[in-house]
C-alpha cells in the first residue's frame, strides 16, 4: 500500500506504517477505482435500478405487489421448496462426498463426473431430461408434472453438486488419526462421527447448501418445464418472468427485489458463519 | 499389566510388514520399539491397539485375550506421532472426550482433568484451541487425553517424531519421569537409538518385520546379538575386518602386541571429544579420544600409531 507513497504522506513515520492509516498510493489508488467501476456497472448500478423500480409507487405500491395472492403464492413456494431442498441437500450430499472420499469402488471416477452433470448441463436441457421421466406419461409411473412436488424435484436435480462439492475437500483433508484416537477412547463409529467428524465438516456442509439455496431460490430453466407454467407450482422468477410479460414493471421488480434481499442475507450469513470458522482454525 | 504376542504375521500385498513376531512385554515397563522405517515396528504397536488386524497370530493384553476385540473395547491409551488432536475441541473437553462418552459424571471429569493437566503442566491451557499451543504442548495434551481413560497400556507411535530436537530432548525426559509416576506399561515406537537408549527399560530391535534383539539399553550396546543391532545402537567402525566401538579403540605412539599399524589421517575436535581418523591397511577406522589423551599421544595428521580394540 506505501509502495508509491508520496514523501510528504510521512509526516510521522509510524503513521505512514500502519495500514490502515495509510493513504493510497496512486497505482493502487487507479486499481481500486477500476474494481469499484467495474462493480458498480455489473452489479450496483443494476441491482439499485430494481430496487428503485420496485419502489416507484413508494412503500404502499411495493407492498400492494409483493402482496398479491400470486405473488405470494409463488414466494411461498421458491423459499419453501429451496429450504427443504437445501435440507435433503446438506443430508445426501454429505453422504454422497463421505462415499467418494472414503470408499473405493468401480466406477468412482465416473460417479465423479455425473455429480458435476446437473451442474454443467443447460438449464432446459435439465428440464428436459425431468420432463422425460417425471412428466404426463412418466415411463416410471411418476407424473410429477404441475405439482409443487416437481418443483422441489427439479430443484434438487439442479443443486446436488453444491454440499458435494463443498464437503468433499474439507473431508479429504481430514486427519482420520483423530478419529482412530477417538475409537481407542471408546467411542463408536456414530459417536466419532457425531463428535468428532460432523463439527469439522459442518461450516462447508452449512455454506455448500446455502449457495444450493441460493440457485434454487433463482432457478428457471430447470423448473420451467415439468412445472407447465401453472400458476399452483409456479416459482417466483417464472411469476416476474410472467408480470413483464403482463408490462406489470413494478410488480416484477417488487418480487425480484425480495429474493435479492433473501440472496444478501443468505450470503451475509454464510459469510458471518465462516468467519466464525476460521477464527476457530 | 502384560501385553504378549504371538506369531503376529502382517503382510501388505506382497510385502511382510511382520514375520511371526512374538513378543512380552511385562507389566509396569517402558518398552521400546526400535528399529529402521518400515521395519514394521508401528505395524506391530497398530496391531497391538487394535488399528490394524494382523493376517495371523494373536494379542492378549493383562492376559485377556484381544486379538478380535476392536480399538474402542481395548481401552488402550494411543498416542499418535501427528498428536490426532480433536481441533475443534478445547484442551479440556480433548482430554475430557474418554470420560465423557462413558457418561461419568461430570464433577469425576472435571477432577481427574485438572489433575491430569496438572501433570502435563497445561493447567493455565485448558480453554485453548489445539492450534494455539506448541507441538510440544499439543503431544503432552494427546498424552493426558489417553491417560484420562486409565488405560491398561499406553502405546506411542513415534510420540517425539514431529518435534525439533530440543523439545523432543526435553519431553523425553519427562515422559521418562511421568512413566516413574505413573506406571502405566508403556510401548513405545521410535527409529531414534538414543531417544530409546536414554528413556526405555527394555528396548525391542525389530528391522526387515522380526524381532533381532530384546534387552536392557546397556545389554544391547555392551552384547549386541548381531552386527545390525551393534550398527544401529550407537556408534561403530571397522579395524582388521571386524566391527568395533570407536571409543573402544585404544592408540599407542609406539609397537604393542595385537596392535595394527596406521596412519593419522586427521583429526576433528567435537566438543570434549576428538575424532582421529585412521588409515590402517584396507580399513579406514576412526577412534573416539578424550582432549586430553589426543593431547598426551602428540598426535597430528601424519603420525605413525598403533590401533588396538580394548577387551
Amino acid at each position: 500500500m506505501t509502495l508509491a507513497a508520496p514523501p510528504l504522506a510521512v509526516s510521522t513515520a509510524d503513521r505512514a506504517e500502519s495500514p490502515s492509516g495509510a493513504r493510497l498510493g496512486r497505482v493502487s489508488g487507479l486499481g481500486l477505482g477500476t474494481a469499484v467501476i467495474w462493480l458498480s456497472l455489473l452489479v450496483l448500478i443494476p441491482l439499485a435500478a430494481v430496487v428503485a423500480k420496485a419502489f416507484g409507487g413508494g412503500w404502499s405500491g411495493f407492498w400492494h405487489a409483493v402482496t398479491r395472492h400470486q405473488a405470494v403464492q409463488a414466494l411461498e413456494l421458491t423459499v419453501g421448496s429451496s429450504l427443504i431442498v437445501s435440507l435433503i441437500n446438506a443430508v445426501m450430499g454429505t453422504l454422497l462426498a463421505w462415499v467418494l472420499v472414503r470408499d473405493s469402488f468401480p466406477g468412482k471416477r465416473l460417479v465423479e463426473m455425473v455429480i458435476d452433470l446437473p451442474f454443467a448441463l443447460p438449464t432446459i436441457v435439465a428440464g428436459l431430461v425431468l420432463l422425460a421421466v417425471y412428466g404426463n406419461g412418466s415411463p416410471i409411473h411418476l407424473d410429477l408434472y404441475a405439482t409443487q412436488r416437481g418443483v422441489a424435484f427439479a430443484l434438487l436435480f439442479v443443486t446436488l453438486p453444491f454440499v458435494v462439492r463443498a464437503v468433499q475437500p474439507v473431508l479429504m483433508a481430514l486427519d482420520t488419526e483423530a478419529e482412530l484416537a477417538a475409537a481407542c477412547l471408546g467411542a463408536g463409529p456414530v459417536t466419532v462421527f457425531r463428535r468428532i467428524v460432523l463439527p469439522l465438516l459442518l461450516p462447508a456442509i452449512v455454506s455448500g447448501a446455502g449457495l444450493g439455496f441460493a440457485r434454487a431460490m433463482g432457478e428457471y430453466g430447470t423448473v420451467l418445464l415439468l412445472s407447465g407454467g401453472l400458476a399452483k407450482a409456479q416459482v417466483s422468477s417464472q411469476y416476474v418472468y410472467g408480470q413483464i410479460q403482463n408490462y406489470d414493471y413494478v410488480g416484477a421488480a417488487a418480487t425480484a427485489t425480495v429474493l435479492l434481499f433473501i440472496s444478501l442475507a443468505v450470503l451475509v450469513g454464510l459469510d458471518l458463519l465462516q468467519r466464525r470458522a476460521a477464527r476457530r482454525g | 499389566m502384560s501385553i504378549e504376542t504371538r506369531g503376529i504375521v502382517k503382510r501388505f500385498g506382497n510385502f511382510v510388514a511382520l514375520d511371526n513376531v512374538d513378543l512380552t512385554v511385562e507389566s509396569g515397563r517402558l518398552t521400546a520399539l526400535l528399529g529402521p522405517s518400515g521395519g514394521g515396528k508401528s505395524t506391530l504397536l497398530r496391531i497391538i491397539g487394535g488399528l490394524e488386524t494382523a493376517d495371523e497370530g494373536s494379542v492378549r493384553i493383562a492376559g485377556v485375550e484381544s486379538t478380535s476385540i476392536p480399538a474402542q473395547k481395548r481401552n488402550v491409551g494411543f498416542v499418535f506421532q501427528h498428536y490426532a488432536a480433536f481441533k475443534h475441541l478445547s484442551v479440556y473437553r480433548n482430554v475430557a472426550f474418554g470420560l465423557e462418552i462413558r457418561k461419568r459424571p461430570k464433577a469425576e471429569i472435571k477432577a481427574r482433568v485438572d489433575e491430569l493437566l496438572e501433570l502435563v503442566h497445561l493447567e493455565q491451557f485448558a480453554d485453548r484451541l489445539p492450534a494455539q499451543l506448541s507441538g510440544g504442548q499439543r503431544q503432552r495434551m494427546a498424552l493426558a487425553r489417553a491417560l484420562a481413560v486409565e488405560p491398561s497400556v499406553l502405546l506411542l507411535d513415534e510420540p517425539f517424531g514431529a518435534l525439533d530436537a530440543k523439545v523432543r530432548r526435553e519431553l523425553r525426559d519427562w515422559l521418562r519421569r511421568l512413566h516413574d509416576d505413573v506406571h502405566v506399561t508403556t510401548v513405545f515406537v521410535t527409529h531414534d537409538q538414543e531417544e530409546a537408549l536414554e528413556v526405555s527399560d527394555e528396548i525391542v530391535v525389530i528391522n526387515h518385520g522380526k524381532i533381532e534383539q530384546v534387552g536392557t539399553p546397556s545389554d544391547l550396546y555392551d552384547k549386541p546379538a548381531n552386527d545390525f543391532v551393534m550398527e544401529f545402537l550407537g556408534p561403530v567402525t571397522t579395524l582388521g575386518g571386524r566391527l568395533v566401538r570407536p571409543h573402544d579403540l585404544e592408540i599407542f605412539p609406539h609397537h604393542v602386541d595385537n596392535g595394527i599399524e596406521a596412519e593419522v589421517l586427521r583429526l576433528q575436535r567435537i566438543g570434549f571429544e576428538v575424532r582421529v581418523e585412521l588409515r590402517a591397511g584396507a580399513d579406514e577406522p576412526w577412534a573416539q579420544l578424550t582432549r586430553g589423551q589426543a593431547e598426551a599421544l602428540e598426535l597430528a595428521a601424519g603420525s605413525r600409531v598403533w590401533v588396538r580394540p580394548l577387551d
